[in-house]
């Protein structure tokens, strides 16, 4: 086992191995996709507090699964790359962030598509949710802005890493306190993701989708990794025999 | 091989050390001090210039005023915390000092509390005078200040370590701290609104006083982190 | 043409199910596009070094 992760650190296996699985990845995501999809959007019944608004669950919760799931694959790899000096997991790191922005920025939008109907507002300052998301977003960006502003990779791994470990240590905080004082606002509605206790038509499809993207991020975030591999690496002599000895594309 | 006495040279001496050198430079450099308070003061004029004098709506809106402007008064004295260090080299000298870095970092801190945080909590009644704030409000306001100027101070100076010397850095700073800070504004201006609502305020204040332990335990050591990164 | 009308609803469903493709997809361009960049800036550099020698 330990040779194997040992082998899969070494940036040319890594490359290697992680164009074989990314098919593995976007073949089950996207068919778990399609029938979430067809099946939340056509099957599964209308909600009847919601209608069929609530559809837009199909798509807002994954999202948000999404952004979490970024923020914590970065923080965990940056931490690693921090702590044992593995230069593949801060690759890892700057591949999440920018994949975790955007899925955040969906899960924003999507949401605030769903409140303008139920809430009949397109913000609500009071939905602890909506704000923590917000702010995490404005984590996101700190990371990237923090990594451009640095020059040297090496240094800017490093720095970015602290700080996405600082963050990770204020999400929950973030959370819990907008929770709080959501609260405090008297008379704030706080919507429910997914309501009480869905049936299994409702359910079903909103597991696939959640799943399906995974497997989607999954494969976006090794096809961002091996950029970052390659750039990363782009003085070494397996690269330059990749790059030599390939066509146009890698 | 040390005596007990030697095994930690001076870990009080060198944190004072720190403090008192700091303070001496600010104390020399008196805008240092006096340009975020004026800010802050500044700050807390032009939300009234800008939304009309209505003295309901100041009332209203005068903790959440007196917050924003004290956290952005506080990031703009957080950006030149290591920065002249950084350039004369004793940042150098912080660094390989046998002290502990956290312990140094955490004097720094200190001393930044002491010449930006401490003068704004200070400074931070006469403001709430002119938002038409009662007496019980303006105390829990400066309880709830000094909490949370700490907890700037000591996230601030995370921030700091890690954009000393960047170009641009006091906008990077801003945008990294931001978002770490808010969960130190959302309660501490609530709780300055509840007060002023003559509600309890002991769970915020519980709230603030936590989030500024967890910061005083934690952040030293991001900082030390920090500033050996930069310093590369 | 009901399932389009999604209740009256219809506008905010489509959306966001569009805006969530459009998202995805942007995703995938720009990993290919980052892919074949680096590329190709790395091929372009190890040919002029050849020339130079």
């Amino acid at each position: 086992m330990w040779k194997f992760l040992h082998k899969l650190a070494s940036p040319p296996h890594f490359y290697d191995l992680s164009a074989k699985i990314i098919p593995w990845f976007v073949v089950p995501g996207t068919i778990l996709i399609v029938y979430g999809t067809i099946a939340g959007l056509f099957y599964a019944p209308p909600d009847y507090q919601q209608g069929d608004a609530f559809r837009i669950i199909y798509v807002h919760v994954p999202a948000a699964y999404l952004s979490m799931l970024a923020y914590t694959v970065m923080a965990v790899s940056a931490g690693i790359g921090l702590i044992w000096r593995i230069k593949l997991s801060h690759a890892v790191a700057a591949a999440a962030a920018p994949l975790g922005a955007w899925f955040t920025f969906l899960a924003l939008i999507t949401g605030s598509i769903w409140g303008r109907p139920m809430w009949g507002t397109w913000w609500e300052w009071g939905d602890p949710r909506l704000t923590s998301e917000l702010i995490m977003l404005f984590l996101y960006f700190g990371y990237m802005a923090l990594r451009a502003a640095i020059d040297d990779t090496t240094k800017a791994d490093k720095a970015s890493a602290v700080l996405a470990l600082v963050g990770a240590v204020n999400i929950p905080i973030i959370h819990f306190s907008v929770e709080w004082w959501s609260s405090l606002h008297q008379g704030a509605t706080i919507v429910r993701a997914d309501g009480p206790a869905m049936p299994a038509e409702m359910l079903l499809p909103l597991l696939a989708m959640i799943l399906g993207f995974s497997f989607i991020f999954g494969a976006l975030l090794l096809g961002r990794v091996r950029s970052e591999v390659l750039f990363r690496e782009r003085r070494s002599r397996w690269v330059k025999n990749l790059v030599l000895s390939s066509g146009e594309q890698g | 091989m040390t005596s007990s006495e030697d095994t930690m040279p001076g870990l009080w001496q060198g944190f004072m050390a720190v403090i008192r050198r700091d303070l001496l430079l600010a104390w020399k450099r008196p805008g240092d001090i006096l340009n975020p308070l004026f800010f802050f003061a500044m700050v807390c004029t032009l939300f009234p210039l800008a939304v009309g004098p209505s003295s309901e709506q100041l009332s209203i809106s005068g903790p959440g005023i007196v917050w924003v402007a004290a956290l952005l008064a506080t990031l703009l004295s957080l950006n030149s915390l290591f920065l002249s260090d950084f350039e004369d080299g004793s940042l150098d000298q912080l660094i390989l000092s046998p002290q502990p870095l956290p312990l140094l970092a955490l004097g720094k801190t200190v001393a930044h509390w002491l010449s930006a945080g401490l003068p704004l909590v200070l400074v931070s009644p006469l403001v709430a005078v002119t938002f038409q704030m009662p007496g019980r409000t303006v105390g829990v306001m400066m309880l709830t200040l000094t909490f949370g100027t700490i907890s700037l101070s000591l996230l601030g100076s995370i921030g700091a370590a890690l954009t000393v010397g960047l170009h641009r850095g006091t906008a990077l700073l801003s945008l990294l701290i931001l978002p770490l800070a808010m969960p130190v504004l959302i309660f501490g201006a609530r709780t300055v609104a509840l007060a002023a609502a003559n509600d309890a305020v002991s769970a915020g204040i519980y709230f603030l006083s936590a989030y500024c332990i967890l910061a005083l335990a934690l952040a030293p050591f991001a900082t030390a982190a920090a500033l050996k990164i930069s310093n590369e | 043409m009901e399932a389009l009308a999604m209740g009256g609803y219809g506008a905010y469903v489509w959306s966001s199910f569009g805006l969530t493709l459009i998202v995805v997809i942007i995703c995938v361009v720009q990993v290919k596009r980052r892919h074949q960049q680096v590329f190709s800036d790395i091929k372009t550099r190890l040919r002029a070094m050849e020339t130079d020698q």
